[in-house]
């Protein structure tokens, strides 16, 4: 019952200072679009950089290094068992990088739940002959459909089609900075040399484009069947497997797990771009203390027009109290003023943020690194959305909270009697 | 007989700033049930300060204070506003109406926070007080465009809205000149012959008090008279 009467006179009290309501909407607005804007911007650029690095990265990669021996003969010896011992004679074993019985390891990983998918690779170092010119390379041994289910693989391909890999034999994408050092295009065969001496020629099917120039001039691309054949291996031989899981903050954990199931090395993606992760957080940081910023100022703005609003309004407040509103009642008043200027503006806010978002979507943004960009990424992340809504709120609320109290504490004789 | 609807005890009141200074010096005196009271005194003599303190909106005195037989001390200050809204009508020399709302929302405002009625019936009684003060026809006029003493008859509908114990002025005809002061006082007197309406007014003008039926008359904080 009160209630209505309360929004009654905000209400009229707003209405009556309509430019004035305005201009503080306004800035709840400006401010509530900005941080959209800003956040929606910044995030999107982040993703997309995150993007360069994580869609690429396997969560876990599990492989094999060449380690010196952890126990040496002496060791073993028991006389010698509480001594300090520095007779190291045993070199690292002969021991391939091929991982051992992969085919059961990959068994058992996609019978795991928590694993999104698997896709084995081949690293073998290579030549490319260009003439009399060897340049080093490494060709990847991909499973071509895991490899693009779960990285993405055709995104980068940017001249011919990736699929060409699996269908054709002996064939290879090329990244784009080899192949200009070669001249080759799509359909010619080039040579390579592997670390073994033996010469292979293959079908140059597309160009591989990652965004960072260095990978470009020394990657390439061939199926599993080819790598094998290039290194003289069996078809068991498997040097890396890439692990994708679903949740990918179990990663640490999860790599450490399959390190002593399957007594082989295991890294784990955080473990892996450390520096990464924490550039990726302070950008984050910026972008919401910036946000934050622009809310707090326009939550000012509003602290400063309520305040003059009630000075203005010091015989309206002492009449009303003298005609029996209660303190309660004029607190109520102004805050559902200031609330109502809140949500006005923020909803205003919210579609205006949502609005320059899309336009900064259109922009066109073409960059030689990034092949797959073509316009200014934007993230419309919704909890962005909730995070402006509610912020306009409590700023609004908080700005009107003090006038308001203040208001309420009026004595009406002080002004009644200053007449 | 009459019933006693407003009772003072030995009220004292000091100003402390700049200097301690006592006001009202231990004032006694009831009102009536339907009894039209005016209170005099030379400006300073504490009339408007003891009107502030009868009204409820005043609360820093020593003594007591009976409303409807209710002590008014050590009350919470909503409590206090209750009191304001149901039992005391108030018209000050300056009209104090809001800008914002119309004539007729104006009168119906403290009606609309006593809740006791409908916004429909709020309405129609306020409509009524405005025609027993004649200027129904302005109902829907913004404050701003009538004449004072229309603004001052306007305040008294507000006074009136939820039929209060009693309607306290303070100097109501301050502001008018000599026709509407009459117009005003004429109304005040049909509130009291007609409505049996309890009346305390503050004034200066003799005149006025003269035609009262009752005056207090104030000097130095005491009572002199009454």
């Amino acid at each position: 019952m009160n209630f209505k009467l309360i929004a009654d006179v905000s209400r009229s009290l707003l209405l009556a200072r309509w430019k004035q309501t305005l201009v503080a909407a306004i800035g709840v607005t400006f401010g509530i679009t900005m941080f959209i804007t800003l956040l929606g911007f910044m995030s999107g650029l982040n993703d997309m950089l995150d993007g360069l690095i994580l869609n690429r990265t396997p969560h876990i990669l599990l492989y094999n290094e060449i380690e010196a021996s952890e126990q040496q003969p002496i060791d073993l010896y028991p006389a010698y068992k509480n001594h300090h011992n520095f007779v190291r004679s045993i070199k690292p074993k002969d021991k391939l990088l091929q991982i051992h019985n992969s085919g059961s390891i990959i068994d058992a990983l996609k019978k795991d739940s928590r694993v999104l998918g698997i896709a084995p690779k081949i690293t073998a170092q290579v030549f490319y002959n260009i003439g009399s010119v060897d340049l080093t390379g490494v060709i990847n041994g991909i499973d071509v459909e895991e490899e693009n289910r779960l990285f993405f693989f055709s995104t980068y391909v940017t001249s011919g089609n990736y699929i060409d890999l699996k269908n054709t034999p002996n064939s290879i994408v090329l990244g784009k900075g080899a192949a200009e050092k070669m001249m080759a295009a799509i359909g010619d065969i080039i040579q390579v040399t592997t670390s073994k001496g033996e010469r292979f020629q293959l079908k140059v099917v597309g160009y591989f484009e990652s965004g960072i120039s260095e990978i470009d001039k020394v990657q390439s691309y061939a199926n599993l069947n080819t790598t094998q054949k290039l290194l003289g291996e069996s078809t068991g031989y498997i040097t890396d497997i890439q692990v994708k899981l679903n949740d990918i903050l179990q990663a640490p954990n999860m790599a450490k797990e399959y390190h002593d199931k399957f007594h082989i090395e295991a890294i784990d993606i955080q473990t892996a771009n450390s520096q990464f992760e924490t550039g990726s957080s302070v950008r984050t940081l910026i972008s919401y203390a910036v946000g934050v910023t622009l809310l707090i100022v326009a939550g000012f703005g509003i602290y400063n027009i309520l305040n003059m609003m009630i000075y203005e309004k010091m015989d309206s407040i002492a009449i009303l109290k003298a005609t029996g509103f209660s303190g309660t009642d004029v607190n109520k008043i102004f805050i559902s003023i200031a609330l109502s200027i809140g949500i006005f503006g923020g909803i205003l806010g919210l579609l205006f943020g949502f609005g320059l978002s899309a336009l900064i979507d259109q922009i066109p943004f073409n960059t030689a690194s990034l092949p797959t960009v073509k316009t200014y990424p934007i993230n419309y992340n919704p909890s962005f959305y909730m995070i402006g809504g509610v912020f306009s709120l409590v700023t609004t609320y908080m700005a009107g909270y003090f006038p308001s109290r203040k208001a309420s504490k009026i004595d009406p004789v002080v002004i009644i009697r200053g007449k | 007989m009459s019933d006693l609807i407003l009772e003072a005890k030995k009220i004292t009141k000091y100003f402390h700033d700049p200097l301690t200074v006592q006001v009202l010096k231990e004032i006694s005196f009831s009102i009536n049930q339907s009894e039209f009271v005016s209170v005099i005194g030379k400006s300073g003599c504490g009339k408007s300060t003891l009107l502030y303190i009868l009204s409820t909106m005043d609360t820093d005195y020593e003594g007591e204070l009976f409303i409807d037989g209710v002590a008014m001390r050590n009350r919470k200050e909503a409590e206090l506003a209750k009191v304001r809204n149901e039992k005391i009508g108030f018209v000050f020399q300056f009209h104090y109406l809001l800008n914002e709302f119309s004539v007729l929302k104006n009168v119906m405002l403290p009606g609309l926070k006593l809740g006791k009625y409908s916004d429909k019936e709020v309405e129609h009684r306020a409509m009524e007080k405005l025609k027993i003060l004649g200027i129904d026809n302005e109902a829907l006029k913004n404050p701003n465009q009538l004449s004072g003493g229309q603004k001052q008859r306007v305040a008294i509908a507000r006074a009136l809205i939820n039929d209060p114990l009693i309607i306290m002025g303070d100097e109501p005809t301050g502001n008018l000149d000599k026709k509407n002061s009459e117009i005003v006082f004429n109304i005040f007197q049909e509130l009291a012959s007609e409505f049996n309406q309890s009346l305390l007014i503050v004034t200066h003008d003799n005149e006025f008090a003269a035609k009262t039926k009752r005056i207090i008359e104030m000097e130095d904080g005491n009572i002199i008279r009454m």
